[in-house]
């Protein structure tokens, strides 16, 4: 299996991803993002980070870049493509997924564990986890406040696109289990097809004990 | 052609920095002052001389980038 990470001005999470694809062994290229092609490849990533500085809008410039333009064509073409962190943020400003990401409610960058509950196991990057399964997993924004339209929230409940949710130690999903002031806790939404997953926490910091915990392998483990 | 453009959060979106700075400026004992709401200023110039398409040009601007409309509303005004 063969994975691309887009390698935009700002990232920093890429090499951390490659890592993660890597123990899996998951062939990784990175792709600059100037690039107009993309290698052969099973998975595209869209690691986390401060693309172009965060400036206008967090990944709004990303999302203009070049590689995107074939990113997009990849994803309409049912092709797999993930986004952590800033990569959730560039997906939203492509369009490929609804809603947007807003300053965290309380205004503070959080950077902590936290738990979300896999809600969704249907989809190619959580087929291998256990449905309702909570997983500790670290968040680290500033703009992780997930909005969307009431329509827009609505489409995502009845298409099953809401895959995880902030919740408790014991899975209970409440507005004290919420970091950042998300609609109905949502931590991570795919598209309707189901190819395209951003999510806030980032599931690469937790692949190895060394690192803390190793509850990230379930995603990486379910796109092998 | 030179343009000024507003971008600002929806009404219905929350603004916790508008709420931020609204607190800051009651510190300061100007307890008259409420509703702040923080939004962005752009000025950018269209090399066209026809009015209607040099509006178009900064109205597609907006929409394709300067504004999210899921979020954000923008308003544009010719200024020389």
């Amino acid at each position: 299996m063969k994975a691309s990470v887009i390698v935009f001005p700002g990232s920093n999470c890429d090499r951390d991803v490659q890592v993660a694809l890597e123990k899996f062994q998951i062939r990784t290229s990175m792709v600059w993002h100037q690039e107009t092609s993309l290698p052969k490849t099973d998975l595209i990533v869209l690691p986390g980070g401060f693309s172009y500085g965060d400036y206008l809008r967090c990944g709004s410039m990303a999302s203009k870049s070049k590689v995107m333009n074939e990113v997009i064509k990849y994803a309409n073409n049912g092709g797999h493509v993930f986004g952590i962190c800033n990569g959730f943020q560039i997906l939203t400003e492509t369009g490929l997924l609804p809603g947007a990401l807003l300053r965290n409610n309380k205004l503070k960058f959080i950077c902590k564990d936290i738990c979300i509950k896999t809600v969704n196991n249907q989809t190619p990057f959580t087929k291998n986890i256990l449905k309702e399964k909570v997983l500790t997993v670290p968040i680290a924004h500033n703009e992780g406040n997930y909005f969307a339209s009431r329509h827009e929230i609505d489409s995502l409940q009845d298409n099953e696109q809401i895959i995880f949710q902030y919740c408790d130690k014991e899975g209970n999903i409440s507005e004290t289990s919420n970091p950042n002031g998300s609609f109905l806790n949502i931590a991570g939404i795919t598209n309707k097809n189901k190819n395209v997953l951003g999510m806030m926490p980032h599931p690469e910091r937790v692949i190895d004990q060394l690192l803390g915990g190793t509850d990230g392998q379930e995603i990486f483990k379910s796109l092998l | 052609m030179k343009f000024e453009i507003f971008v600002t959060l929806k009404k219905e979106v929350l603004d916790p920095q508008g709420k931020a700075v609204e607190g800051a400026i009651k510190n300061l004992g100007i307890n008259s002052i409420s509703n702040v709401r923080q939004g962005k200023y752009f000025t950018l110039e269209v090399n066209e001389v026809d009015e209607d398409k040099a509006s178009q040009q900064a109205e597609n601007a907006c929409k394709k980038l300067l504004a999210n409309l899921t979020i954000e509303e923008y308003s544009i005004k010719k200024i020389s």
